[in-house]
């Protein structure tokens, strides 16, 4: 049984949202199944695919060795073939080992074969900075994925909206990159039972607010609540968009968030460097130029690995305190 | 050793051999009159390709990497088409966004060509993997050459396959031409350090066999034992097929090095001349084949004429389909990049 499945209280963690999600597609559809390191019998090493083994079995929750290459290319041929696969990669920065499956096939099936064949698979993977793991286990490497045309990327920002959002990335027909941020894992909130379907490329307002629209995903998006509650108190109305996936881009709800409050900032756990605040600074400045007061702003992660000790890893985690100094500094500064 | 084919088979056989042969030469001349980039032929490797489909089934799935013309003409795969496809035209199997290096054919299971030259081995592990879940019969077949195993993943794809079990057969045509290729500062070839390309599977309890890639019967012989296995479930197989390399292959650009082949040379030697005479009388795979069928007293030299004949004119055919299918509109680039 899925985990608080009986459980009249749906205050669900994200990590059990996703769970829940995987238990629905699963029961509903023979041919979705879950391919990963240490997802079986160990349910995970962060216990989020627990139960799944017990309840459909070794045959549709597989254990692979460590060959991420080959377990995401076994991925996509099954689903050529006729599979609807979920590929777990352990952590984000392990997409590097997927590359060339991912980029060169993957992406490219649908187009290559004008048609001819699809690649309905889910790969789900953890990602950003916290718990001291060090260079090689807390990058944010969205952007890059969501360059590549063929690629959808998927990034939640709360339980629910992880539940609704992966149930559409399992039952959609294209390569589906799906990044939790492990810092949201255990954030709580109400989840809609059974069907609940969020369309990829609907972006949400999170909250409302007229002078100031500051657009995020996945785990800034609490940054950014946070820091429009900083904000309300200088009297600055902040208005939370999250972005919910890069591709597709919601352009639309982007727009209209800009032309209602006339600023801009961009924040993001990711790269600042040819990263998507830049993207979306640039959308913003084609499409909306008129309705700006300010130059639009960006706040992103600093062009630096992420360094272990804790005394420095923070250091690549921008804050609601920077978010709200950005926004000030869009008014001339504020006290 | 032809005993272990049918006359039915060793004619068809023969027929998908004549048209490789004949398809690939026209590409030599079409590229003349046309640019469509970098190509890789498949002269001096027929037998392999034109054998192994011998042993599949309608249902089975196929997979390959850049020197592909003649698995999928062994396939199937209608030859209009595939000339349309190299040419980057409307009626080409993929609407000219793969060309030759990326041909996919639906219709014969013809899952991916792959750039990459590991790439499509990764993805057989998949297909395997999908097959068996279906739980029928069905093998997953992945043509690569030897400078994939240069590549990680296909090392990763055959260690999957292994211990799953997984219903996929590797064959790797290996026409390394080695020193020959070095000597004359030719186009690079592999390097592995295993001193047999077959013995790298075996490590992780593969069944691998070494063949002569250019022998109809010794191909058939190791393949179709290694499918019939695999139906019932013993797992995947591995086939090093061993040609020497067609010298037309070997500058970057393929050229008629050996001529437009007279298959007459099986059995006048006056024929056979030139530098690459010995390539011709010793490797050629069709020679050898027409030799053999002839040997056997179960081909005709008119016959053989005729055959041949007929397959001219379908490729002539075939190339005047693909010049005269028009070109994509140009807004057709940007159609198609997600399946609904």
């Amino acid at each position: 049984m899925p985990p608080d499945s009986q459980q009249t209280d749906r205050n669900l963690t994200l990590k059990d949202a996703v769970l829940e999600a995987m238990f629905e597609e699963m029961e509903s559809d023979q041919n979705v199944i879950l391919i990963g390191e240490d997802v079986g019998a160990a349910g995970g090493v962060f216990k989020q695919t627990e139960g799944l083994f017990e309840t459909f079995g070794a045959d549709r929750v597989i254990d692979t060795p460590i060959s991420e290459s080959a377990i995401f290319g076994l991925a996509v041929g099954a689903a050529m073939a006729g599979s609807r696969p979920i590929v777990e990669v352990m952590f984000g920065d392990f997409l590097t080992l997927v590359m060339d499956q991912l980029v060169n096939q993957a992406a490219k099936v649908h187009y290559m074969s004008a048609g001819g064949f699809n690649v309905p698979l889910v790969l789900r993977t953890g990602i950003g900075v916290g718990g001291n793991l060090g260079p090689q286990h807390s990058q944010s490497l969205h952007g890059w994925l969501a360059h590549i045309p063929g690629l959808k990327v998927v990034m939640p920002s709360s339980a629910s909206d992880a539940k609704g959002l992966f149930k559409a990335a399992v039952r959609d027909n294209n390569p589906v990159i799906f990044m939790e941020d492990r810092m949201t894992y255990n954030l709580k909130e109400q989840v809609p039972e059974g069907e609940h379907i969020i369309p990829l490329g609907s972006a949400e307002v999170k909250r409302e607010g007229a002078d100031v629209s500051i657009y995020a995903v996945a785990r800034s998006v609490h940054t950014a609540l946070a820091a429009a509650e900083h904000l309300q108190v200088k009297n600055v109305s902040a208005e939370v968009v999250d972005l919910r996936t890069l591709a597709p881009l919601d352009v639309e709800t982007i727009v209209a968030s800009v032309q209602k409050t006339g600023r801009a900032l961009v924040l993001d756990g990711g790269y600042q460097s040819f990263g998507i605040t830049g993207e979306i600074a640039a959308t913003i400045g084609e499409l909306a130029f008129d309705y700006l007061d300010a130059p639009v702003m960006r706040l992103a992660a600093p062009d630096v690995p992420v360094p272990f000790s804790p005394a420095l890893e923070a250091m690549t985690v921008p804050s609601a305190e920077q978010v709200v100094a950005k926004v000030t500094g869009m008014y001339g500064g504020l006290d | 050793m032809t005993d272990n084919l049918t006359p039915d088979q060793n004619s068809a056989i023969l027929d998908r051999m004549l048209l490789i042969r004949r398809f690939e030469e026209m590409l030599i001349d079409l590229a003349g009159d046309h640019n469509f980039g970098h190509y890789h032929l498949y002269i001096g490797e027929e037998a392999t390709g034109a054998t192994v489909v011998e042993s599949l089934t309608e249902t089975d799935l196929l997979l390959t990497t850049w020197r592909n013309h003649g698995h999928l003409l062994a396939r199937g795969a209608d030859p209009g088409r595939m000339v349309a496809e190299i040419l980057g035209r409307a009626d080409g199997y993929n609407k000219g966004r793969g060309g030759t290096l990326h041909l996919t054919v639906r219709d014969v299971g013809f899952l991916s060509t792959s750039g990459l030259v590991g790439g499509a081995v990764g993805l057989a592990s998949g297909a395997g993997f999908a097959l068996k879940q279906a739980g029928e019969d069905n093998i997953c077949v992945v043509f690569f050459g030897d400078g994939a195993m240069e590549e990680g993943v296909v090392f990763e794809a055959m260690n999957l396959a292994s211990l799953w079990s997984l219903p996929v057969l590797f064959v790797c045509e290996n026409n390394n031409s080695g020193a020959i290729s070095a000597q004359e500062g030719g186009f690079p070839s592999s390097e592995i350090a295993a001193s047999r390309i077959s013995d790298i599977p075996k490590s992780l309890n593969i069944k691998s066999e070494l063949v002569d890639g250019a022998d109809v019967a010794a191909v058939h012989a190791v393949i179709a034992e290694a499918v019939g296995g695999m139906r019932k479930g013993s797992g995947p197989a591995f086939i090093e097929a061993y040609t020497e390399r067609w010298p037309g292959s070997r500058p970057l650009w393929p050229t008629q090095a050996t001529g437009v082949t007279q298959l007459a040379a099986a059995w006048d030697p006056s024929l056979i001349t030139g530098e690459y005479a010995g390539w011709i009388d010793e490797f050629d795979p069709l020679i050898r084949f027409i030799r053999n069928q002839l040997d056997a007293g179960v081909l005709s030299q008119d016959e053989l004429r005729e055959r041949d004949s007929k397959i001219c004119d379908q490729i002539a055919e075939a190339r005047a389909f693909g010049e005269a299918s028009a070109l994509p509109g140009p807004e057709s680039a940007l159609d198609g990049v997600f399946a609904a």
